[in-house]
């Protein structure tokens, strides 16, 4: 049986409210959503989910990594293949990035399951995420919201088993970002929803119904891309779907997380249902993927420890939309009176992927010190070459003392500054992030974060950051 | 181990204006500091062996100094030691005229920040580009030493406010001591009302705990022992020259506790040593230590011995630093007020302390000195270079 193995999500910790928004531009708005700190990307936020979705597993396992995003960081370098790396695998792992339409969280789901269906692969990571700009004071900028899923798929102790799988392709412009935009654009309002979504969710839905024999009321839940509340229920109604079923997609609190709504979406859906639930899933991007799936025995068990409850509660709101503008350099501020930084060199970087991307220091074979970054002499008894790898990021750790920083340079100034101890031994110094200056304390549980340095250059830099433990 | 106790002494000093020298190229500063220690000292360009120039990040090469000089062919090297670059400076010329490779060396040290534009310090790409990767900082100066500000009053329960106003006191003293140096940057005095209500640059470290970035250049002129008093009757000998550089084990280990500096300490206790002193708060006359911030040169009190450990914000409160005080300590202002031009600033202190001790230091003058030091730090509280060097007036 091929299906979900394990699955979790990732929210970034700050929101913004659409009243905040609607402050700046004199317009209104209803709930909020999530936003991707200043320091993070698709990329980063698919590591964060990932991390979620293989605790307690044995990473070594997952021989392909899927990264799906309309939003990676480059347009021309994998991102999967970093991850990868981020997440220490085997340089054998079958890596591959999908994008270029909200359908492509799906399209990387079907490839997964097919995979791991014909043998090629046997335990494939599916990564989603999205951070989609829309244009200020638009209808985009309201709705769209960041986040990201992982799911596990294999075919050793599936809780959810994937079961059929129909594709639609339609040609349309509705909503589209060119190689030359940064913004996503949308066609007129009505003619996107009842001739886009409305249209294509509707009969692809149908068509897979009547290839699986199925009908709706087989199903305990129906998870459905929109791009926001008004359009799932216009759907819900059209079709006469039981509001029971339909999933939330979580506009009022995440917003329209692009590509990876319908994984969160799934997540949530799957910390409810019950073994044999059958669940039904269909994204929307030219054209529209219906998946079905049943739950199986040990869903209700295996259950993230990061769910979406813990989403929903754990959140700090970005104060100002004036600062969310400066977070996604939409406005261009006054540079400050100090040194830019200078551009890194991708040789010193790749000489130090080990180090820089999964955080891993060494652990000296004679004395037992774990040390960061690698060393080649001892920091404590001086022996040479004599280490073994050691990891960090799944370290506890305490903030060992701090300072704020105003001439850091930073888009979500002051730097806050922070020296790190492990448990177990081992220091790091690093920014902190995720944080209000005002709740640091020296003492206080911090965990790593995998998040983006810079970007100088035309690269990014990344590396990881202490945030205040998320509980 | 011998050691170099009073084999070397100071025949001429000199130092330019320090502060925001805009009408002043590096080289300006340095003729007007190196003729002014050439006429202190009695003697000519052309009576110079050799010569070291230290400089962080003005030029890359020593060549420059003999440009500026006109120097007759003789061996110039350029030295780098972060914010102790100056002192480095000196302890090479020592060494030369203590070898007996020549018999009169110059020790120069400039810096020219003022020209890039920047309030802070300028261009620290020169020392991110060494470790260039991942692991590069984003964060400034201020930053690193505010986070030892934040340990020290957490370690010895102090409030915030209560620390801000016992770091506060040394900025209100060396603005004291600076308003009475001509050669200073800032020249003023200040308030802790003033202090306290600036502007935060590295929570906790406010305006006024951070130094003068500032030009500026200071040189030294330096023979063998038994020949000094043929050019003055007051020379200042050299006691101890000593530099400890940090293997970086305070951004990787634990049991650094960001409350003390261990390449101080380490330098200090090796410089009493090479001079013969058991006592330093009793037999140090004056001290010029590196203040780049209010909360460093609370700590270097304790790391030098001055004051016992989490004890020196009480010699601070009860004036003990003072120009009166028992321990005199940044008589010029320091770098707060005297400016941090950082290639300069070793000699700069090396400047007061010999002018301390042969009794030319004007309204700043102390009573009987007899041994001064010198604390120059470059990097930051978890890994540095620390010179510590100590001078006094008399052989033995």
């Amino acid at each position: 049986m091929t299906g979900i193995v394990s699955y979790a999500t990732y929210l970034p910790m700050y929101r913004l409210s659409r009243s905040e928004i609607g402050r700046a531009w004199g317009t209104g708005g209803k709930g909020e959503k999530a936003i991707a700190s200043h320091d993070e990307d698709s990329l980063t936020m698919a590591v964060a989910a990932a991390q979620q979705c293989l605790a307690g597993l044995d990473a070594s396992k997952v021989d392909g990594v899927y990264f799906a995003s309309t939003t990676a960081p480059y347009h021309e370098k994998q991102s999967a293949a970093t991850i990868a790396a981020v997440l220490n695998m085997n340089a054998e792992v079958c890596t591959v990035d999908f994008g270029r339409s909200l359908r492509c969280g799906t399209n990387a789901l079907r490839a997964a399951a097919d995979a791991v269906r014909s043998g090629s692969l046997k335990n494939v990571l599916v990564l989603v995420a999205d951070c989609r700009l829309g244009q200020p004071n638009g209808a985009n900028e309201m709705a769209f919201g960041d986040g990201a899923s992982a799911l596990l798929i294999g075919s050793d102790n599936v809780i959810a088993s994937l079961d059929s799988m129909y594709t639609l392709a339609d040609e349309i412009i509705d909503v589209f970002r060119s190689d030359k935009d940064r913004f996503v654009r949308t066609w007129e309002a009505r003619f996107v929803r009842d001739d886009g979504h409305g249209r294509v969710v509707p009969q692809a839905l149908k068509a897979a119904m009547d290839r699986t024999g199925l009908s709706m009321a087989d199903f305990a839940k129906l998870v459905m891309y929109s791009p926001d509340q008004r359009q799932l229920q216009a759907v819900s109604k059209s079709m006469k779907l039981d509001a029971e079923i339909v999933q939330d997609t979580l506009y009022n609190q995440f917003g329209d997380t692009g590509a990876a709504q319908v994984f969160i979406s799934l997540c949530a859906a799957m910390e409810q249902v019950k073994d044999g639930d059958r669940i039904l899933l269909a994204s929307y991007g030219n054209g529209a993927d219906v998946i079905t799936l049943t739950a199986q025995s040990g869903i209700a068990s295996r259950k993230p420890a990061r769910g979406i409850e813990y989403y929903l509660n754990t959140k700090l709101m970005i104060p100002t939309y004036e600062k969310y503008l400066r977070w996604r350099q939409i406005i261009e501020l006054e540079p400050p009176a100090t040194a830019p930084m200078e551009q890194p060199s991708p040789v010193a970087l790749w000489r130090d992927n080990k180090s820089g991307l999964d955080l891993h220091g060494v652990k000296c074979r004679a004395c037992g010190t774990p040390q960061y970054p690698a060393q080649r002499v001892c920091m404590e008894c001086g022996s040479k070459d004599d280490f073994d790898d050691y990891a960090f990021s799944d370290k506890a750790a305490v903030l060992a003392t701090f300072s704020h920083d105003s001439l850091g340079i930073s888009a979500d100034p002051p730097t806050t500054v922070a020296a790190v101890d492990f448990e177990g031994g081992g220091r790091i110094t690093c920014d902190m992030t995720d944080r209000d200056p005002s709740e640091i304390r020296i003492g206080m549980p911090v965990e790593m974060v995998f998040r983006v340095l810079r970007y100088i250059g035309g690269f990014y830099t990344y590396w990881w950051k202490a945030r205040p433990k998320r509980d | 181990m011998e050691g170099i106790k009073d084999k070397v002494a100071i025949i001429g000093m000199g130092c330019s204006k320090f502060g925001e020298n805009w009408d002043k190229s590096a080289d300006d500063m340095i003729i007007d500091a190196v003729y002014e220690a050439y006429e202190d000292a009695g003697i000519e360009s052309k009576d110079i062996g050799a010569a070291w120039l230290g400089t962080y990040v003005t030029e890359w090469t020593g060549q420059m100094l003999s440009r500026a000089l006109k120097l007759d062919y003789v061996p110039v090297t350029r030295v780098e030691n972060a914010c102790a670059t100056g002192s480095d400076a000196l302890r090479n010329a020592c060494y030369a005229v203590a070898s007996g490779a020549c018999d009169i060396a110059l020790a120069v040290g400039v810096e020219k920040l003022k020209d890039s534009g920047y309030t802070g310090l300028p261009d620290f790409e020169l020392l991110r580009r060494q470790s260039n990767t991942y692991r590069t900082r984003t964060y400034s100066p201020p930053g690193h030493f505010a986070m030892m500000a934040t340990k020290y009053f957490d370690k010895y329960g102090l409030d915030p406010e209560e620390g801000k106003r016992i770091i506060g006191e040394i900025a209100v003293k060396n603005h004291h001591n600076g308003a009475l140096a001509p050669k200073a940057h800032f020249q003023s005095e200040t308030t802790l009302e003033k202090v306290l209500a600036a502007p935060m640059v590295a929570w906790p470290l406010g305006l006024f705990d951070c130094c003068g970035v500032s030009d500026g250049a200071a040189a030294a002129i330096v023979t063998r022992a038994d020949l000094a008093e043929k050019f003055r009757a007051d020379p200042v000998y050299i006691k101890a020259l000593q530099i400890a550089v940090g293997p970086y084990e305070g951004y990787m280990s634990p049991k650094y506790d960001w409350v003390h500096v261990e390449e101080t300490a380490r330098a200090g206790e090796r410089a009493y040593a090479e001079a013969g002193i058991k006592n330093p708060r009793e037999e140090i006359s004056i001290a010029e230590v590196h203040d780049c911030f209010t909360i460093t040169e609370l700590v270097i009190m304790e790391d030098l011995k001055f004051s016992e450990r989490g004890k020196a914000a009480d010699d601070v409160r009860s004036g003990f630093f003072h120009l009166d005080g028992g321990l005199p300590v940044n008589t010029d202002g320091g770098l707060k007020c005297f400016g941090h031009p950082i290639g300069a600033s070793g000699l700069r202190m090396m400047y007061e302390v010999y002018k301390q001790l042969q009794q030319k230091a004007d309204k700043r003058q102390i009573k009987n000195p007899r041994l001064g030091l010198t604390h120059n730090l470059g990097g930051t509280p978890a890994t540095c270079s620390v010179s510590v060097i100590i001078a006094g007036n008399e052989k033995g």
